[in-house]
C-alpha cells in the first residue's frame, strides 16, 4: 500500500523542490539500518577512511548496478527493502517517478566530529553548496531520497538546502562561490525523517560540530516513463486550468491554492529573474499534468502569444 | 607592515548597489577570521551601500547582458554580483 501525494504536495515540490516526512519511518527500521551499516562509537574508529572501508566491507547496504529497476534493487526483508515500503515513502516514489522507476545509485554519507579533521592536521569544514550530477536540461526529472536514521540537531550540520533553487540549470560545484544565501535551510530533525529533493536541489553538509558521526542515506531514482498525473488528482479543482483575475483583485475572493503555490516567491529570489522562476514552475505543472495549456495568473499565456 | 587583503562578495535583489543582499560570500586573507559555507543564515550588509559605508571598497559589479535567443527563460547563476575588498 502507499500514500499518494495530493496535488497540493505536488505543487510544492514543484514549487521548492522538496517534500519532507517527519519522523515517518518506525525506529525499529531506523535502528535495524544503523545495526546493518555498522555504526559504531566513535571512539572505536581510528579515522574516517578506516571506517569508511569498514562500512562497505561490512555493512549490508548491497552493491547496485545503475538502472536497476528499483522493485529489484533491495532484498524486500533488508532494512532498506522495507525503507522505501513505508507508505508516504512508497506513495512519494510512486507519484514523482512512478512505481516502475529507476534505481540510479545510493550512498552512506557519514559527517564526523571536528577531532577527526584536526587529526588530520586540517580545520572542519563544510561541503561547498553544489547541484548534483551536471548540468541537466530536461523536462523530466530525478529524486532523491535523504534518510536521516537518527535524530540531527544543529550541532551536527545537518544538510544545508535552498528551497526553490531546483529549476536553475548550473553545473555543479559552480555554485560554491555562494557561501550563504537568505533562506537556506539546515536540516534538524527527528529519527526516521526522509526529506525528497528534486535532483536539481543546491545543497551541501555542514559541519558536524557534535561527538557522535551523524548519518545520511541518500538513493537517487529516475523514472522509466512521462511523469503525467501520478498523483492523487481527486483534490485537483474543476476549474483548475481557468484563468482568473490578476493584480486588480476582489479582495473576498480566494486564490486557487495551487496557483498560489507556484506564484510565492522565495526570500533569494531577484526582483526579475523571481518572476522566470514562476515560469519555469509552470511549465513543469505542464508537464506532470499533461496540459500545454494551463498557467497561473497569465505568465505563460502573455509570452506566448505570437502569431504567424 | 604587509597588508592583507579580505574580500566580500555580495549578490543584490537587482543591478542596483542600493538593492538588498540575497546571498554572500567572506575570504579574510589577514586569517581573523575563517567563514565557510552555511556559517550565517543573515547577510553581514543589508544592501551594497551598506557594505561601502562600513569602508568596503568595490572592484567589480556584473555586467549586464542581452538573453540569447531562445534561452530567455534559462535560469542558472545569481545575476548581481558585487566584489568588495578591504586591506587590513
Amino acid at each position: 500500500m502507499s500514500d499518494l501525494l495530493t496535488s497540493r504536495q505536488m505543487a510544492s515540490f514543484v514549487a521548492r523542490g522538496f517534500l519532507a516526512f517527519e519522523a515517518i519511518v518506525p525506529e525499529t527500521l531506523n535502528q535495524r539500518f544503523l545495526a546493518d551499516v555498522g555504526d559504531v562509537d566513535p571512539a572505536e574508529i581510528s579515522s574516517i577512511a578506516d571506517h569508511y572501508a569498514k562500512v562497505m566491507s561490512r555493512s549490508t547496504i548491497p552493491v547496485v548496478a545503475a538502472g536497476t529497476p528499483l522493485q529489484n534493487a533491495y532484498p524486500s526483508d533488508s532494512a532498506l527493502g522495507e525503507l522505501i515500503k513505508v507508505p508516504q515513502i512508497a506513495g512519494a516514489i510512486a507519484s514523482l517517478v512512478g512505481e516502475g522507476c529507476v534505481f540510479d545509485h545510493h550512498f552512506l554519507h557519514i559527517t564526523f566530529p571536528p577531532h577527526f579533521s584536526k587529526s588530520m592536521g586540517q580545520k572542519p569544514v563544510s561541503q561547498h553548496t553544489h547541484q548534483d550530477s551536471t548540468i541537466d536540461p530536461r523536462k523530466a526529472f530525478d529524486i532523491q531520497l535523504l534518510y536521516f536514521p537518527h535524530k540531527v540537531v544543529r550541532e551536527m550540520g545537518g544538510t544545508r538546502y535552498l528551497p526553490g533553487s531546483h529549476l536553475r540549470r548550473v553545473s555543479e560545484a559552480a555554485i560554491g562561490r555562494y557561501q550563504n544565501i537568505r533562506g537556506q535551510q539546515h536540516v534538524v530533525c527527528e529519527a526516521g525523517t526522509v526529506i525528497v529533493f528534486h535532483h536539481g536541489m543546491w545543497h551541501g553538509g555542514g559541519v558536524n560540530q557534535s561527538d557522535a558521526l551523524r548519518y545520511m542515506f541518500k538513493i537517487r531514482l529516475a523514472p522509466a516513463i512521462a511523469q503525467h498525473r501520478l498523483w492523487d488528482t481527486s483534490d485537483l479543482p474543476n476549474d483548475h486550468a481557468q484563468q482568473r483575475p490578476i493584480f486588480w483583485l476582489d479582495p473576498n475572493a480566494e486564490r486557487d491554492p495551487i496557483h498560489a503555490t507556484l506564484t510565492q516567491p522565495e526570500p533569494w529570489f531577484e526582483y526579475d529573474t523571481g518572476r522566470l522562476e514562476y515560469l519555469n514552475r509552470i511549465r513543469m505543472w505542464r508537464y506532470l499534468l499533461g496540459d500545454a495549456s494551463f498557467d497561473a495568473d497569465y505568465w505563460l499565456t502573455r509570452v506566448e502569444n505570437e502569431f504567424a | 607592515m604587509t597588508q592583507r587583503q579580505q574580500v566580500l562578495v555580495l549578490y543584490l535583489k537587482s543591478s542596483a548597489l542600493d538593492s538588498e543582499t540575497l546571498a554572500w560570500a567572506e575570504y579574510d586573507g589577514s586569517g581573523q577570521t575563517r567563514h565557510m559555507a552555511g556559517d550565517k543564515d543573515e547577510p553581514p550588509y543589508r544592501t551594497g551601500v551598506h557594505a561601502l559605508m562600513d569602508g568596503w571598497r568595490l572592484l567589480q559589479i556584473s555586467p549586464l547582458t542581452a538573453h540569447p535567443n531562445g534561452a530567455e527563460f534559462d535560469l542558472s547563476y545569481l545575476k548581481y554580483e558585487f566584489l568588495f575588498e578591504k586591506l587590513v
